[in-house]
């Protein structure tokens, strides 16, 4: 431990510019943990499925809908457990500037299928009894102030007018993949209002054992094939993943900028390190004169570098890891469960390392091969 | 007495390596600004050219987007024989009602991704309504049968595109006859086909909009006055220069707000190396400083000599920086428009006054990292510098 009084005192000398340096390292690390974050957090909703649960959709665009009189023949589906069905509402509050997810769900079948969205035994049982109530993600509760209990009046973007709902319960998700800012209301209710239509956005279903997914999505599209509306079976996560793919090449972009940023602080990094042993070249040599080998040297001005891009990483990837937790970031709804992964922080830990690796084996090697009596012959 | 350029051009020229390493740390922040901003103004700009001033987009009342829109045949015909409508050379009124449902296509790059594509139903006059719309290969597709004009934009990122191929989607098969452009405009990621063909293939009964072209802009109010008056139906009457405005608002803020702060900190970061390049150069030129100071320069005029040289290393930054953003220019990527699920690709574009706001970027960031570091060099004690 004894050198590293030296080390601390060589890093002490320029506090300025270690300060700078160690600062750039970190806000570096810090934009390359939040924008490998985004990629991770779409990967993890690109992932997030039971395996025992399909998605049944129009096949001919996901938008247009299928028959809720479709519910008893795929219950009737050898294999099938649990058969939901929800809706896209698109509806808007207040001044529509904050977007959420609204889906008018059948919904016993609906909670029982996912029972990853946990709501209070009471609550839901309020939710159920009320036809005109609405289950809230806990995320709205934050956002708009809402309360159980209270009326909340929506925009029908899609189905026309005001509609109001009651608040029953509010739900909080267990897996971070699935939305927390959703408000969700009874498809009876917006039936009824549009006229007895029937039409149903897309169906989730259970089945036995993931094993069987395959047959029996196949079962279920042949059995509808020749129906004025066919419909496409896929598994929860591959209807999942397809809304992650209309990212479009955001990921690429993500790690282009990262690789950007991450370079453009190898520079900072690297100047600062050479500036620092061109500065100390005479040191250098008087150090090698009272019996410090070349290795030691060399070790020296790598550890100073190490310590520099260390401790920056410490400081960025803990603040991206701490901040996005803090706040609850998640992107204005577009990225739920947004979280800098542990994966991540480590990818970053070894920038750090290659940060101090290429930004330090140059000075290092330098001093290692300093001539000595060439460099003395400058001091005073 | 100002000290000249000259000598700053021959100090940079003394330390090679960190004023490249510092230029090029500021020519990666300005080359993510400008490139950032250029995929914000591409989408934007692809939006905003796809509506045009002179025409009026009618949709149902509260319809956000043309997606959650739907107008019956009667609106459709009471729209039709608006009177402030302009007339084609034939004398039809340039009314065009048309649905719109998105399509769900596989892409060429990327087979497991799929992409879904706007299929607009629209007849004779929907061609004539927007002047921007241009067909570029082929024939207009003929009434009566299963046939599809494509944007620009979809030809090769799609396959079965090329005019004569056969797509099927909606069980059954519909034959490419044209290609169009449309000005970059949104529009160009859209594939155009008859409505009477469309609407029953998508078991649809109503339009989901309706677009007409005014004889007289100016009419636009009183369009708008006594259709939304009008008790037959509720509709939203909007500019559709305005709507499409609107509709690139939320993606074209979040990705210039995501421009602004990404390259802010990283500015910050390049900043930081330019602080410790200056006070570096400092330090290593006292003497030189102190020898200036004694033949009668201005302590200002050090001053303004050390901010100089840290933005003329700065500016050299920001030009290599504009070199590296250059090449995407006109890059066509793509993104879903959320509000439609709709995918939309649009081109990267950099504007001159992009370029030349990067630069100035870089001279900024220069002279702030440059600041403190020729503040010191005026400051430099004279005596004790020379000995």
């Amino acid at each position: 431990m004894k050198f590293w009084t030296l080390l601390r005192a060589n890093l002490g000398r320029h506090k300025r510019r270690t300060f700078l340096t160690i600062t750039s390292v970190a806000l570096a690390l810090f934009l390359f943990a939040s924008l490998r974050s985004v990629i991770t957090t779409i990967g993890a909703a690109a992932q997030f499925g039971s395996a025992r649960r399909l998605v049944t959709t129009n096949s001919t665009g996901f938008i247009l809908p299928l028959p809720v009189a479709y519910a008893n023949r795929l219950e009737a589906v050898p294999g099938m457990e649990k058969v939901t069905w929800a809706n896209w509402f698109g509806g808007q509050y207040g001044d529509g500037k904050r977007f959420f997810a609204t889906f008018a769900v059948d919904a016993k079948s609906y909670l029982d299928i996912y029972p990853e969205m946990s709501v209070p035994a009471d609550q839901k049982e309020a939710f159920l009894r009320d036809k005109g109530g609405a289950l809230i993600g806990a995320r709205l509760v934050d956002l708009f102030g809402w309360k159980v209990g209270q009326n909340v009046t929506l925009r029908g973007t899609i189905f026309p007018g005001d509609w109001i709902f009651t608040i029953r319960g509010v739900y909080t998700p267990t897996d971070p993949s699935i939305n927390d800012d959703a408000l969700m209301f009874h498809y009876d209710y917006l039936d009824e209002r549009t006229g007895h239509k029937g039409n149903v956005g897309w169906y989730i279903l259970e089945i036995d054992k993931p094993d069987n997914a395959a047959q029996i999505a196949k079962t279920i599209d042949d059995q509808f094939k020749s129906s004025p509306y066919p419909t496409k079976t896929g598994t929860e996560q591959a209807f999942n993943a397809s809304f992650a793919t209309m990212w479009g090449n955001i990921g690429l972009l993500m790690n282009t900028i990262g690789l950007a940023v991450v370079f453009a602080i190898l520079l900072v990094t690297a100047n600062a390190m050479m500036m620092s042993a061109r500065e100390r070249t005479r040191e250098l040599a008087v150090l090698k004169t009272i019996g410090y080998s070349d290795r030691l040297l060399f070790g020296l001005v790598l550890a100073e570098a190490g310590l520099i891009t260390i401790t920056g990483a410490i400081l960025g990837l803990g603040a991206a890891k701490l901040l996005y937790r803090a706040t609850n970031f998640n992107a204005a709804g577009f990225l739920p469960g947004f979280d800098v992964s542990w994966a991540t922080i480590a990818t970053g830990g070894v920038i750090a390392m290659v940060l101090m690796l290429a930004s330090g084996i140059v000075p290092a090697m330098q001093a290692a091969r300093l001539p000595v009596v060439a460099a003395l012959r400058n001091v005073e | 007495m100002k000290i000249p350029i000259s000598y700053n051009l021959r100090s940079m020229r003394a330390r090679p390596v960190s004023t490249a390493l510092t230029a090029l740390g500021i020519a990666l922040v300005v080359a993510v600004f400008i490139g950032m901003l250029a995929l914000a103004n591409g989408f934007a700009s692809a939006l905003v050219k796809t509506g045009s001033a002179d025409n009026v987009l009618v949709l149902r009342k509260g319809a956000d987007n043309e997606m959650s829109s739907s107008l019956d045949r009667e609106a459709s015909s009471i729209l039709a024989s608006v009177p402030q409508a302009a007339r084609g050379d034939d004398g039809h009124a340039l009314v065009s009602a048309e649905s719109y449902v998105v399509i769900p296509l596989g892409r060429i790059e990327d087979t497991t991704g799929m992409a879904n594509v706007v299929l607009r139903g629209v007849d004779a006059e929907a061609w004539k309504v927007r002047s921007n719309v241009k067909l570029t290969q082929g024939r207009l597709p003929a009434s009566g049968q299963n046939e599809l004009c494509l944007g620009a934009k979809l030809v090769g990122r799609f396959p079965n595109t090329a005019v004569g191929q056969s797509m099927t989607f909606a069980g059954r098969p519909w034959e490419v006859v044209c290609h169009f452009t449309a000005g970059g405009s949104a529009f160009e990621s859209e594939m155009w086909g008859g409505s009477e063909q469309v609407m029953p293939a998508l078991r649809r009964d109503n339009f989901q909009s309706v677009t007409l072209r005014l004889a007289d802009p100016g009419a636009f109010e009183e369009v708008k006055r006594s259709l939304e008056a009008d008790k037959r139906f509720t509709v939203d009457v909007h500019k559709e220069s305005v709507f499409y405005a609107q509709q690139s608002q939320l993606l074209g803020n979040i990705l210039r707000i995501l421009a602004v702060l990404i390259t802010s900190i990283m500015a910050v970061g390049a900043i930081f190396g330019a602080v410790n390049t200056m006070y570096a150069a400092v330090s290593s030129r006292m003497p030189e400083i102190a020898v200036l100071l004694t033949l009668g320069f201005k302590p200002r005029s050090v001053l303004a000599s050390f901010l100089i040289e840290s933005a003329l290393i700065a500016f050299i930054g920001g030009v290599v920086g504009c070199l590296i953003a250059l090449p995407l220019n006109g890059l066509v990527t793509s993104t879903t428009n959320w509000a439609t699920f709709s995918e939309i690709a649009f081109a990267f574009r950099i504007t001159p006054v992009l370029l030349l706001a990067g630069l100035v970027f870089a001279v900024v960031m220069g002279m702030l990292g440059g600041f403190f570091p020729a503040r010191r060099a005026s400051k430099v004690p004279v005596i004790q510098a020379l000995r």
